[in-house]
């Protein structure tokens, strides 16, 4: 979350005044609901104004989410969600800056840009929308999809390895990484809100099953297997080795934060921005005598 | 011999200190208030290859270096092999006493003059680095040049102060043997440049011209990924970073490059990237998404010889149309293209001001030779670049009750907010949308926003300035060219005009918007028309006859991936008919 150095008052909002006005046209029952509701009450809680937040959308169905929140947002192309979500957060620290995409986005497509946004660091919220298909175009194998998946582009069956996203951002250095499931709202906007909070890159993968085109990973699929971390008495957060273990469970799935470290956000090293964003800066007559004296 | 202008080149294996050498003695006499114009060559490698380095200094304005020169310092015997036809009548070769087989070069060349020295010799006595060589040859070009030492040493302080006394001494002590060892075998002055009233003048490459433009213009978010010839602005801006207040950030690729510039700009920064042909084809899907969504940014494009990889340290005007039509979908944009250095310093502000006033991409066009080349000038007057941020809104005071980001208004250009003003809340949407940003495919709303974003073209087309032309109204021949060829071209009219041919030159500095009415216009008052243009498919005179229906016939185009030299337009001109 961006700092706030003055006691703000409390604008009691409620989570509909986030809507847009624009009824959300997912399928019925889709998990994008629960991240939509999650998010608004996730604001709400933190007490944050629609102006002051900015989310930063991917393509796909959870990319159409931009219509049915009411924040300032960017609807980037396919992939490119985090550099955006880059660019704005140096431009102006002091938004919330969080980016929604889905894993086609994430781990397909963007997958050099997670990386890199991971071990950058930097304070913008990543939620993925995690629903191991590509929705939107019909029900294509993703990147997250199980290996031998039979779909409309791998009628033998997907011959890859899933990518499995926690693990992926462990590795890469992120400093939040967790796991949500849309069909519990109540966790998933706590994972949010502390998320949002974090200082430095937070990483939430969501399980969000696609009701349309996947059969296996259902609601139902992931009631029965899900293993909540907050529920587990001893486990360390701080232990990444052990959140990597966490993360490779393959006969329950866990949900949770898996690990939480503090360490400077990529904006607080930046010196020259440390006491004024880069758009308050005043621009109209910039004196670059100096500067032009360095080409004697 | 009293000169007007002298042309000298380094010449020798990459690797030798040539460039860092070049640039010193293109400084020496821009110090002094010379105009100097230099162009460098060197292989993509650290180390090897071969190496040149070609300055040309003049008491008279001039536009461009030559072909011919007057003195070569070759540090090896393939110098001597590749450059000795560039030595004019009456020059000088100077070249290392370890190329001692060269009779046969000389035999070619009797009416030159080869001067030994023994660069090794030297390096060994005082034990310097082979890299320092370069500086022996500086000290013995000024005695040919019958220059005094001091600007030499003053310059060698500026560039290697940072690295210790002892280096700078080492490097002015090997300029002084230099000198020395010409001066007592030369029994007379080979040139002596005509004497300038002392101005001091700034020496300055395409790539810096932009750098400062964009920093004057108020750019406070530069990305890049590492590409020549584009590098040398990533590696000013993060010169200045904390001296300016300006975040300059080295991402992972030129996907994320384009897309950060997006993000910053929609927050209300104003931003820039640059790069090289291959960068702007893996960006090319960003400018679409800047037209969409309204995001202002400006793209340097720094061309180089293509496709793929290509020739990545030479220079080309390979990719005007494909930066014309860059992205798919229909949308505008902004093509700039300087001529020279100090063009790239103003149309850098004017990119800026149109990207914003527009709320479109402007992308402008340079390539290797513009980019790092050096020419001398009096101080830019950089008051002349000022903001106009166009329709932006930074305080919520100024906003309607009913703000609508894309308003449909009567010159195309919509207010625009700066994401956290309270009640200026939009969505900048990738999709087609409504006057709000929110997603809409009706027919209706797709022609009324189409014809919205088109619609910016009125005022766009008459803030465009003609393309100038320079050289007598009444002239037989025009030159068509744009960005860089610029320079070789007015040299050439120079030579052109003492041999009493009437040439004239409309060179275009802005390529898009295209004004079919003010070309025509210009067509129908030429005699004989002939396209200059540094690629092999004249794509200047394909948009010349896309807009006007023209087609001119004479075409010049050099893409060996090398710069014109106003000797080879000369020759090609006077063999048309």
């Amino acid at each position: 979350m961006a700092k706030s150095k003055s006691k703000r008052r409390r604008y009691n909002l409620k989570p509909s005044d986030f809507n847009t006005g624009i009824r959300p046209n997912w399928c019925h029952g889709c998990g994008d609901y629960g991240i939509w509701d999650s998010l608004k009450k996730a604001f709400v809680s933190l007490n944050l104004m629609p102006h002051e937040i900015l989310i930063v959308y991917g393509v796909g169905c959870s990319g159409n989410g931009i219509n049915f929140i009411k924040t300032y947002a960017f609807h980037a192309l396919h992939g490119r969600a985090l550099p955006v979500a880059t660019g704005v957060k140096l431009a102006n620290h002091k938004l919330n800056v969080i980016a929604v995409s889905g894993d086609g986005d994430g781990v397909g497509a963007g997958v050099n840009h997670f990386i890199h946004t991971c071990r950058r660091n930097i304070n913008i919220t990543y939620i993925m929308s995690d629903n191991k298909i590509f929705g939107l175009t019909s029900g294509q194998a993703a990147p997250t999809s199980d290996r031998g998946l039979k779909t409309k582009s791998t009628p033998s069956g997907v011959v890859e390895m899933p990518v499995n996203p926690v693990l992926l951002a462990l590795a890469s250095g992120a400093t939040f990484v967790a796991r949500g499931f849309t069909g519990d709202v109540i966790q998933l906007t706590e994972i949010i809100k502390k998320a949002i909070k974090h200082r430095g890159f937070a990483f939430i993968d969501v399980l969000q099953p696609c009701i349309t085109f996947d059969k296996k990973n259902t609601h139902k699929f992931y009631r029965e297997r899900i293993k909540r971390l907050d529920e587990i008495k001893d486990y360390d957060r701080k232990d990444l080795s052990g959140a990597i273990k966490t993360s490779m469970e393959e006969d329950k799935i866990p949900t949770g934060i898996f690990y939480q470290v503090e360490k400077t956000p990529y904006e607080e090293e930046l010196k020259q921005i440390e006491r004024k964003t880069l758009v308050d800066q005043i621009i109209t007559d910039i004196d670059i005598n100096r500067l032009l004296n360095r080409y004697y | 011999m009293k000169v007007s202008n002298v042309s000298w080149k380094l010449s020798g294996e990459a690797g030798y200190g040539i460039l860092s050498a070049g640039l010193i003695l293109s400084k020496v006499f821009s110090k002094k208030g010379y105009f100097v114009i230099d162009n460098n060559e060197y292989p993509s490698l650290i180390k090897g290859g071969h190496s040149t380095y070609t300055s040309r200094i003049s008491s008279n304005e001039i536009f461009s270096i030559n072909k011919s020169i007057n003195i070569l310092v070759a540090l090896n015997r393939e110098s001597i092999e590749l450059h000795q036809d560039e030595v004019m009548y009456g020059g000088y070769i100077i070249y290392d006493d370890r190329s001692l087989d060269i009779d046969e070069f000389k035999k070619a060349r009797r009416d030159i003059n080869y001067i030994v020295l023994p660069f090794y010799r030297m390096i060994s006595e005082l034990k310097a680095p082979v890299f320092m060589m370069s500086s022996i040859s500086l000290g013995a070009s000024l005695a040919l040049l019958n220059y005094d030492l001091e600007m030499l040493k003053n310059v060698i302080k500026d560039t290697f102060g940072q690295k210790g006394f002892e280096i700078v001494n080492l490097n002015i002590k090997l300029a002084e043997l230099g000198y020395k060892y010409i001066k007592e075998r030369l029994k007379i002055n080979a040139y002596e440049l005509e004497i300038v009233k002392p101005s001091g003048k700034i020496l300055i490459s395409g790539n810096d011209s932009v750098f400062l433009g964009a920093v004057r213009s108020g750019c406070k978010f530069y990305a890049a990924y590492p590409a020549t010839p584009a590098s040398s602005i990533l590696h000013s801006f993060a010169s200045v970073e904390s001296d300016y207040n300006i975040v300059t950030k080295h991402a992972e690729d030129d996907l994320a490059v384009i897309n950060m510039v997006l993000g910053a700009s929609f927050a209300g920064v104003r931003a820039m990237a640059a790069t090289s042909g291959n960068g702007f084809s893996l960006m090319s899907e960003g400018i679409g998404s800047a037209a969409m969504t309204e995001t202002p940014i400006v793209i340097v494009l720094c061309q180089r010889p293509a496709p793929a990889i290509g020739l990545p340290t030479w220079t080309e005007q390979g990719d005007l149309l494909f930066a014309t039509n860059a992205s798919h979908g229909e949308f505008l944009k902004v093509i700039l293209a300087p001529g020279d250095p100090e063009e790239c310093f103003y149309l850098t502000g004017k990119a800026f001001n149109l990207a914003e006033k527009y709320q479109i991409p402007v992308i402008l066009m340079m390539d290797k030779y513009l980019s790092e080349s050096h020419f001398s000038y009096d101080k830019f007057d950089f008051k002349n670049i000022t903001v106009d941020r166009g329709k932006l809104v930074t305080e919520s005071r100024d906003l309607d009750s009913e703000y609508a980001r894309y308003l449909d208004t009567d010159d195309g250009v919509s207010p625009r907010t700066i994401p956290g003003v309270e009640g200026g809340i939009f969505i900048a949407n990738s999709d087609e949308h409504d006057r709000y940003g929110y997603s809409d495919d009706s027919s209706h709303n797709r022609r009324a926003m189409v014809d919205k974003r088109f619609r910016k073209m009125e005022r766009l087309i008459e803030e465009i300035p003609p393309p100038r032309i320079y050289g007598p109204t009444d002239a037989e021949m025009t030159i068509w060219s744009w960005g860089s060829c610029k320079g070789p071209i007015l040299e050439a009219m120079n030579v052109l005009d003492q041999k009493e041919k009437k040439v004239n030159f409309v060179h275009f500095t802005y390529l898009y918007p295209f004004d079919e009415e003010v070309v025509s216009g210009i067509l129908s008052g030429t005699n004989k028309n002939i396209i200059v243009e540094n690629n092999k498919t004249s794509q200047l005179a394909k948009i010349i006859t896309m807009c006007t229906g023209y087609k001119i016939k004479n075409k010049i185009l050099k893409y060996s991936g090398r710069q014109f030299l106003p000797e080879e337009i000369v020759s090609s001109i006077e063999k048309i008919e």
